[in-house]
């Protein structure tokens, strides 16, 4: 029997608010964990959990991500005790986070399962090197590899170098601009009790820090940590029988991407990055534009891809990314700060779940800073952003995750104060 | 033939049944550039692919194309990675625009080939010929010879060529 040309579904357009955050959880952000991947990421999704109010029963979903640097679900499910109706693990890194919510929402949506916990848990420091030493760095260089690696062409740095440089030819950007994603990332850490580097830099100090791989110096190259990060996304429904206030997910986009994703630089402008495209998916999707929006979560690997992100996603015309990370809009009391956890430069490197996590404590007003916590167990924050003081942003209503994996693909999620 | 080769004391190998990668490589060796050709399309493309970016067929031939062209980016690798580079910093990583197909088939669109800047016998260039290059220097093709069957295409300053008065150079140095 023919089915109808335009199926009706029930459900609203893009799901928007259909779907929430509804737990969170971190292990310490260390170098040196001492521990396994599968310890962190057991640690992790246990904290998730019992941050959402909910029994290891009430999670039947698992999603994971890695580069054959981590633990299955199946190990970290068993060590809990869940039994699942779906799991899957995949292979990414960065911009993976946004791309799985994504991926939850449509397995619940399908009937698959009912709520899905996502976890990465990496030794990114003790074992499997992010900044690609080590046993990375000292493998045979086979096949397409010879058109990039060959030329010490490997690192993440190295890689994404091109269009970093490029952008400062196209447009002026300099040097000092991008430096300030540093240094305003780590006031914010400077508040996070959290962080792996809790110390605040200038600009002075990124530009004086010894050049790695043009343009990047070392402080605006992110850190290497060992740590587990994980979140819950269930529906909305359930979400308002969860602890916290719920963070409802406006719209998504995953793995969105340039041409040419082989070699990426064969299509040009190569300043422009995936979140042109991917802009044209996430603001439609979610309602909203970027003058909307609260606080953003742009991935900060390096300093220049939160600027070119932020830019390409709309938050400033194209070229004038130097000037709106440099100008303080990013900084806590600005008009829409940028990783108030201090993200991968300071705080710990997760392949961006941290980001995620911390835009949903902003959202339930409720930041893991060190503002005194009152007697209804809520932290009374001050809004006294000085070092070592508050991180929670004022009247934070709705976030952007900008996710990267590399200049050619990127993910995002809008969420908002449910 | 699969190929197995040491490069800087990197291994490097290729495997019999990426005939693709053996084939482009086993130009090099011969000193020559050749890309692959769609037989359908005309359009050349870079590095090899088994099917056209553009229109998908499968078919593709060889053909000769001239390894000039302009960086139209870079990297100056100060902290290398891998061990085999240790001693060759700082070195340049670049991205050359060719002028062969560029600007097709969309205006952003063009054969865009990684090398490292080298002498002109393929060895690593020393730092004084380093600091003279940024983007719009114009460079020549030229090979870094690993084994019978795979040399590495490598970059040159074009000495004949017309040169920018002083290419876009990082202002830090």
């Amino acid at each position: 029997m023919p089915l109808p040309a335009d199926t009706d579904t029930t459900s609203p357009k893009y799901l928007r608010d259909k779907y929430a955050i509804v737990g969170v959880g971190e292990t310490t952000y260390t170098r040196g964990s001492g521990i396994s991947t599968r310890a962190l990421g057991t640690w992790a999704v246990r904290n998730a959990i019992e941050d959402a109010g909910l029994k290891a029963s009430d999670v039947d979903g698992m999603l994971s991500y890695q580069s054959g640097d981590s633990t299955f679900s199946t190990f970290i499910s068993g060590d809990l005790g869940l039994r699942l109706n779906f799991y899957m693990d995949v292979f990414g890194g960065g911009s993976s986070t946004e791309a799985l919510v994504g991926m939850a929402m449509g397995l619940i949506e399908a009937g698959m399962c009912r709520t899905v916990v996502i976890f990465r848990a990496m030794n990114g420091f003790s074992q499997v090197r992010i900044g690609g030493t080590g046993v990375r760095a000292v493998a045979p260089v086979s096949g397409d590899m010879l058109h990039g690696r060959a030329y010490g062409w490997q690192s993440a740095g190295q890689m994404f170098a091109p269009t970093f440089m490029r952008h400062m030819y196209d447009y002026g950007t300099t040097p000092a601009q991008v430096a300030a994603v540093k240094a305003i990332h780590s006031e914010h850490a400077s508040n996070n009790p959290k962080a792996f580097y809790k110390e605040r830099v200038t600009v002075e100090d990124v530009l004086k820090s010894r050049i790695i791989c043009k343009p990047l110096h070392l402080l605006d190259c992110c850190v290497e940590t060992d740590n587990g990060t994980a979140i819950i996304v269930t529906s909305a429904d359930r979400a308002r029988d969860c602890r916290h206030h719920p963070v409802l997910i406006r719209g998504v986009v995953g793995r969105c991407s340039k041409p040419r994703l082989d070699m990426h630089y064969q299509t040009g402008p190569i300043s422009t990055v995936a979140g042109y495209y991917a802009r044209e998916i996430l603001w439609p999707n979610s309602g909203v534009g970027p003058e909307d929006v609260d606080i953003t979560g742009s991935y900060d690997a390096f300093t220049f891809t939160t600027m070119l992100q932020l830019e390409d996603y709309g938050f400033c015309k194209k070229g004038e990314g130097g000037a709106y990370v440099s100008d303080g809009t990013i900084r806590l009391g600005g008009r829409r700060p940028n990783n108030t956890s201090g993200g991968h430069l300071c705080e710990g490197y997760t392949h961006g779940v941290n980001m995620v996590v911390e835009n949903v404590r902003q959202l339930r007003h409720d930041a893991d800073d060190s503002c005194p916590v009152g007697p209804d167990g809520k932290r009374q924050h001050t809004y006294d952003y000085r070092e070592g003081g508050c991180r929670q942003v004022k009247r934070c209503e709705v976030s952007a995750n900008l996710g990267w994996a590399m200049p050619g693909t990127g993910s995002a999620m809008v969420m908002r104060r449910g | 033939m699969a190929i197995q080769a040491d490069y800087l004391g990197m291994p490097l190998d290729i495997n019999d049944l990426d005939v693709e990668n053996l084939a482009y490589f086993k130009h090099c060796a011969a000193h020559q550039f050749h890309l692959q050709r769609c037989e359908r399309c005309g359009l050349l493309r870079y590095p090899p692919t088994t099917a056209c970016p553009w229109c998908m067929s499968p078919k593709s031939a060889w053909v000769p194309v001239e390894g000039k062209g302009a960086v139209h980016s870079y990297t100056e690798v100060h902290h290398a990675i891998q061990p085999a580079f240790k001693r060759h910093t700082p070195y340049l990583v670049l991205l050359v625009e060719l002028d062969t197909q560029k600007g097709k088939p969309t205006e952003h669109e063009a054969l865009r080939v990684l090398g490292n800047l080298a002498t002109p016998d393929g060895t690593l260039a020393p730092p004084e010929m380093v600091r003279r290059v940024g983007i719009g220097t114009r460079v020549r093709m030229v090979f870094s010879d690993v084994t019978a069957g795979l040399s590495l295409p490598q970059w040159t300053i074009d000495e004949a060529a017309a040169q920018p008065e002083r290419p876009w150079r990082y202002p830090q140095e």
